[in-house]
């Protein structure tokens, strides 16, 4: 399931933003060999140590633990797990599991040579794409023989393809074993409560040893089975990522303590999500009316997470069946017929050269923003605002307001850029022209900021925004995010010195809670 | 009797067919059904009906009343 799957926004163990350990290491490379003379210029000291390099390795291109790679590299799934052995109160197993995917969202099952034909024809089409996962539509662990039958097939052909699973946890510890003999990169654990007490509201029952448990039982055994499957991975040296989904009135204030437990167990990073919630998904918790939390609820949460451990904040809970960059989904130029009909080379040589130009844009990008940096760190201003971009992607703002499925938000202060979160906003522009009744549902979603940045926008949409008190950005077109984000908080710093700008604090926002159905 | 699935509700998951002692549920045209002639009602096996016990959407694995009462050998 993750489908749906920062670096700007995560934080190493030691709490440093990892755009910082990416620019160290940037630097690192200009340092050359010079003893004395390279040291001062390498910034803090205590890069290296900060995370394991092995780890470092696994984690820079990772779309799923990397915001800033994300732009980058892509990753698809591919749903050969319909089954599950749990059962969630925000899940409805006529749809996808929801852990990782949006409610509601239905992906095409397929078998798993099926599966390794649709992943080598992506992989031959798409250089970025880098990792593979397999994330239901049910629990993959309580599908074995398909996931790694998969995963079997897929690394016969394509070895430099990262494997990567997602699970509840239930039936992890007796396959730990059998995944590590494969060239697995990272596992996802959905861990929403480390106490049965809180576990009993969110798993009704699961499935164990030929027998359905119920209430504090079942989440007594889920909690056991996800704390061992943590610990047994860690042991293996196999990077762990949780998932959690923030639910208001039940686990919310018990998510520090999970953040807690994770982390002593030596989960590499952690995932809040909102929950989605709405009648119409026909989960115990839509029909129940269990509401979801806003954006600044979950962005409190994550931000006393942080500190504790590395945080995501972009996971985008796509589809079980998603294909492509960011909010982008190419899903449907990959159908199992269409594959099927493919004449498919996998050109080893030809992915690594075009992944390596990628890299030399991604250096790129960073060192731009830390040369913006200069004059910024000098100011002395407690002043933190958000901004909205349209990107399709590459670290640059260059995606149409109109066309915008998700906007990326972050968060400018003197300390710099800093990504926080995405806010989906699926098509506002349906034909190239801007629907008058969508706007407000746009504006909605991005009402905390005081800015939105975009390549280009239409002059109804533009006055909106102004009305809302909403800056529409347009000049920074093409130019790369970070650091023109930088530049901006520049002169916004400026203008509120000199009285132009009077800084207000913005409201709340919503979280959309359609299911994602772009195609 | 034995245990049937409707078909309308089951959501193709296939979670029930691996656990199915005796081999009963398979799928076929997008659903999957169960041999009634195979099913045991989990009985000699384990306490409760597997089928019934794993499938997620309540209701859908239930007894088949135009099948006599399994009795076991
Ligand atoms: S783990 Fe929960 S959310 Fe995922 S498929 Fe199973 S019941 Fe649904
Ligand atoms: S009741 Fe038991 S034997 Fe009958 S179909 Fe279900 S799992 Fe198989
Ligand atoms: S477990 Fe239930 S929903 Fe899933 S295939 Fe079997 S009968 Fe259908």
């Amino acid at each position: 399931m993750d489908i749906q799957a920062s670096v700007a926004s995560v934080e190493s163990s030691q709490g440093k933003p990892l755009d910082q350990v990416l620019q160290q290491i940037a630097e690192h490379k200009g340092c050359g060999t010079s003893s004395e003379g390279g040291k001062a210029s390498c910034g803090s000291s205590t890069a290296p140590e900060d995370m394991d390099p092995a780890i470092w390795e696994k984690v820079k291109n990772h779309p799923c633990y990397s915001e800033e790679a994300h732009h980058h590299f892509a990753r698809m799934h591919v749903a050969v797990a319909p089954a599950c052995n749990i059962q969630c109160n925000y899940c409805n197993r006529k749809y996808d599991c929801a852990n990782e995917s949006r409610p509601g969202v239905v992906s095409e099952k397929l078998t798993p040579e099926q599966a390794s034909r649709k992943v080598l024809a992506v992989a031959s089409t798409i250089p970025q794409m880098t990792v593979l996962g397999i994330a239901g539509p049910g629990d993959p662990l309580a599908n074995p023989e398909k996931t790694f039958k998969t995963f079997e097939l897929v690394a016969q052909t394509a070895p430099d393809i990262k494997l990567c699973v997602s699970t509840n946890g239930l039936a992890l510890p007796e396959h730990v074993e059998r995944l590590s003999q494969f060239n697995i990169d990272h596992v996802t654990i959905t861990i929403n409560m480390v106490d049965p007490e809180v576990g009993q509201h969110i798993y009704p029952w699961i499935f164990w040893k030929n027998k359905r448990w119920k209430g504090i039982d079942a989440a007594r055994i889920l909690h056991e089975h996800q704390m061992r499957g943590l610990e047994m991975l860690t042991e293996r040296g196999i990077l762990c990522k949780v998932n959690s989904v923030m639910i208001p009135g039940i686990n919310d204030k018990h998510l520090v303590e999970v953040n807690k437990a994770v982390k002593s167990r030596g989960a590499f990073l952690h995932n809040i999500m909102p929950l989605i919630s709405a009648p119409e998904h026909g989960t115990v918790f839509g029909l129940n009316g269990q509401r979801g939390p806003t954006a600044q609820e979950l962005k409190a949460l994550q931000d006393s997470c942080e500190g504790e451990m590395n945080m995501m904040r972009h996971c985008r809970q796509c589809r079980a069946d998603a294909v492509g960059l960011l909010g982008e989904d190419r899903s449907s130029e990959f159908s199992t017929e269409k594959v099927m009909e493919m004449d498919i080379q996998y050109d080893a040589e030809g992915r690594k050269a075009y992944q390596e130009k990628v890299e030399e844009e991604r250096q790129a990008t960073v060192l731009a923003k830390q040369a913006e940096m200069a004059g910024l760190e000098a100011e002395f201003s407690d002043l933190k605002v958000l901004i909205a971009v349209a990107t399709k992607g590459h670290g640059r703002v260059n995606e149409h307001f109109g066309h915008a499925q998700e906007f990326q938000i972050y968060e400018l202060s003197t300390q710099g850029s800093k990504f926080v979160g995405h806010r989906r906003v699926d098509l506002y522009c349906q034909g190239g022209y801007g629907e008058e009744d969508t706007l407000p549902t746009v504006i909605r979603a991005i009402n905390d900021c005081v800015a939105v940045f975009v390549a280009k926008i239409g002059g109804c949409p533009k006055d909106s925004l102004k009305a809302a008190g909403i800056d529409p950005v347009d000049k920074y077109a093409h130019e790369f995010i970070e650091q023109s984000a930088v530049k901006y908080f520049k002169e916004y710093l400026a203008k509120v010195k000199s009285g132009e700008v009077v800084h207000e604090v913005r409201g709340d926002a919503d979280i959309r809670q359609g299911a994602y159905i772009a195609a | 009797m034995a245990y049937k699935i409707i078909s309308s509700q089951c959501t193709a998951c296939s979670a029930c067919e691996p656990e199915c002692p005796n081999n009963a549920i398979r799928e076929k045209d997008g659903t999957f059904i169960i041999k009634p002639e195979k099913c045991s009602e989990c009985i000699g096996y384990f306490d409760e009906p597997q089928c019934v016990a794993v499938c997620p959407v309540d209701d859908t694995c239930v007894i088949d009343n135009s099948y006599p009462r399994y009795v076991a050998a």
